[in-house]
């Protein structure tokens, strides 16, 4: 078990920025996903990790030590990868005892652990099978299973779940988080699956365009995005945004719409040289006849005890999630209200959220 | 409504059937067709067994006889020199010894010693198999790099690989003949083994590239996080997953360096001469022997044969390889 620092690490390929001044810390024992839209250089962090790519410039640290340019082998460390790598000329036992026979560990010792592993992941019964007819969750426990018999410091996971099918990835992002819970290991998960992330995380870290925008837990990432960006990669459907008019000051509670007032967290920042950007989660938004914002209903989706209604406004295309004891009809004038103390502001020149009584809040709880 | 039912029922069993008619009768059709093909190219390789244990007269007899008496007359021709003697003296030899002396004495000879057969082949096998295994050796090194490494000048040398198979090797034949005799490899199984090895190494690397680039790369990635070496997940994880390819690359290599004519002709005379330009030139009585020509050509076919089927399932998997992945 080890805590795994990264200090700068930047990774360039010829012009192209992979991975661009990273720098955060995996605790110890945590679950640590990395999430971002394909290309934004989270894989090849995982891979500079795990030794498979050498980084351009900045260290990585295992327990304190300083593994940067030493051979994947040498890292104690163990990768899962997507499209699991098993041997196609092994069967089970063989490839679950690889990395112990590459150790050259006793027989009895590889045969138990190996036993042991298997049970653990319930593939027993499949030891000496091939692993060519094996369906794909247990080639992925098979996967899991030649990871967790290293006993490695840490465990590197590319996108485990990518070649499952739905239904199958929600039983596996529960298999692994158990397993997560009995190995207590190190473990870094990479995934664009946001749904995927956000049930298995104890620390979210989210990358767009080769650089690290925020890392926090599933729940903070959610209600206090640090950018637009995440704002808009983080929940189902994403946050609404609104653009708002005028400067605003530190101290300002309300923020200008289309002539309408709407309120907002306390900014603790000046915005003066740029205009704000509200983001509202589908749920922060309610329908109601003295709503500030007006607008026309589009479409209006039924999903079980809840429904989406998209509104058509004057500042475009929203989403609100509302429970299903509202009744609206498509095409029919509506008004909306606004969890005032749910709204992200953004600055519409950086997309940063900028600070307010909703980040304060977010640090005193 | 039940009757529509039933007409309705009824038409998709008949279509059914159909269907499952029509693919049968297309089995048998394609069946046939396999059975025409093999027969046809099989009526060579018959012709040249059949002449093989003909007697020479047989085998210039016209119309040709289909049914003959079968005799080791080409076999014994083949592996052996002789010289015509008078009747009196054959007479006067006493009982033959063996099969063999008896068959000669037939037609007039005694055997003077072994002919140069046995050596031709042997050239053939080491220079064959020398060269072919040279060239998947070096075809395998040079396939992984290329498929694996950043390699300056990639695509150009690749290219370059690929333009010596794009005339035909006899053109550079004179070059490599004045070449060859200012390096003392004229007429040497080293000089062949090189230059059989130098004309396959271009198939060898450009059809095991293909297959490298089938394998993932998390292979040996998987077996570097666990703690091998590059040159460890080579020969545990590369290897046994190229094995399909490597077989069928040797194969072919094995083929042509095998059947090769004209550089073996060229090049090599009394001492590293190979079997191919040996076997036309067998003479026997009143010209070319031609069932010992034969009986030499079937012993030539052998070992490919036995290779080629010894081989067979990974030349199968090797050529349906990339159809079907992971």
């Amino acid at each position: 078990m080890a805590e795994i620092r990264i200090e700068n690490l930047h990774k360039t390929f010829g012009d192209f920025t992979a991975v661009r001044d990273s720098s955060f810390t995996v605790k110890d024992g945590e679950f640590f996903v990395m999430l971002g839209p394909s290309g934004c250089g989270k894989t090849t962090t995982l891979r500079m990790i795990a030794g498979l790519e050498l980084p351009t410039s900045g260290r990585i640290y295992l327990d304190g030590e300083d593994v940067t340019n030493r051979r994947g082998g040498e890292r104690d460390i163990a990768f899962v990868f997507q499209l699991f790598a098993l041997y196609p000329h092994m069967n089970v036992r063989k490839n679950i005892s690889f990395p112990l026979r590459m150790e050259g560990r006793p027989r009895k010792e590889i045969r138990e652990r190996t036993e042991e592993v298997a049970r653990m992941l319930q593939i027993d019964h499949l030891l000496d099978s091939p692993v060519g007819g094996l369906s794909s969750g247990d080639r992925q426990r098979v996967a899991l299973g030649r990871a967790v018999v290293r006993r490695a410091k840490a465990f590197l996971m590319d996108e485990p779940l990518g070649a499952l099918d739905a239904q199958f990835r929600e039983l596996m992002c529960e298999e692994l988080r158990l397993l997560h819970l009995r190995v207590k290991a190190t473990t870094v998960y990479v995934t664009h699956d946001q749904i995927e992330a956000m049930s298995m995380a104890d620390r979210i870290c989210i990358m767009n365009n080769a650089e690290v925008l925020q890392i926090g837990p599933p729940s903070e990432v959610y209600a206090r995005p640090a950018t637009r960006f995440v704002a808009g990669f983080v929940g189902s459907p994403a946050m609404n945004f609104i653009a708002g008019e005028g400067g605003l000051e530190a101290g300002s509670e309300a923020v200008q719409v289309r002539g309408s007032r709407i309120a907002i967290p306390r900014l603790h920042e000046d915005l003066t040289s740029s205009e704000a950007i509200l983001g509202a989660r589908p749920e922060h938004i309610r329908i109601s006849d003295q709503g500030a914002l007006r607008g026309r209903v589009f479409a209006v989706e039924y999903m079980g005890t809840r429904q989406l209604i998209t509104v058509d406004t004057d500042s475009g295309r929203l989403r609100v999630r509302a429970p299903n004891t509202v009744r609206v009809n498509d095409g029919e004038a509506i008004g909306l209200d606004f969890d005032s103390e749910k709204i992200v502001v953004f600055d519409s020149r950086t997309d940063r959220a900028v600070a307010s009584a909703l980040q304060a809040g977010g640090q005193r709880g | 409504m039940s009757a529509a039912a039933a007409s309705t029922t009824s038409a998709a069993t008949t279509k059914a059937h159909s269907v499952v008619e029509s693919s049968s009768r297309g089995k048998w059709l394609a069946g046939l067709l396999v059975v025409a093909y093999a027969l046809i190219t099989l009526i060579p390789l018959v012709w040249i067994l059949a002449t093989s244990l003909k007697s020479p007269p047989d085998s210039i007899s016209y119309p040709p006889k289909v049914i003959f008496e079968p005799s080791m007359e080409g076999y014994v021709n083949l592996f052996t020199t002789r010289s015509r003697q008078t009747e009196e003296y054959i007479e006067n030899l006493g009982p033959a010894e063996t099969w063999y002396d008896e068959i000669v004495r037939k037609r007039n000879m005694v055997i003077v010693g072994p002919s140069r057969f046995l050596d031709r082949y042997m050239n053939s096998v080491v220079i064959g198999f020398g060269s072919t295994f040279l060239a998947v050796f070096l075809g395998t090194l040079a396939a992984y790099g290329f498929s694996r490494f950043k390699v300056p000048l990639k695509d150009d040398l690749l290219f370059f690989i690929l333009s010596t198979r794009m005339m035909p090797p006899i053109a550079v034949a004179i070059p490599i003949y004045l070449m060859y005799r200012e390096l003392g490899l004229s007429d040497t199984a080293l000089g062949m083994i090189l230059l059989y090895t130098a004309v396959n190494v271009s198939l060898s690397v450009w059809l095991l590239k293909g297959f490298m680039d089938e394998i993932p790369r998390e292979y040996e990635e998987a077996a570097v996080v666990d703690g091998y070496t590059r040159l460890q997940a080579f020969w545990k994880v590369v290897l046994p997953q190229a094995r399909a390819g490597i077989a069928a690359t040797a194969i072919f290599c094995l083929i042509f360096a095998w059947n090769e004519y004209a550089f073996a002709l060229l090049l090599t005379s009394g001492n590293a001469q190979t079997a191919p330009p040996f076997i036309p030139i067998i003479i026997g009585e009143g010209g070319l022997d031609w069932p010992a020509v034969a009986a030499g050509t079937t012993l030539f076919l052998l070992p490919i044969v036995f290779f080629t089927v010894l081989l067979r399932n990974q030349l199968l998997r090797g050529i349906t390889f990339g159809a079907v992945r992971k």
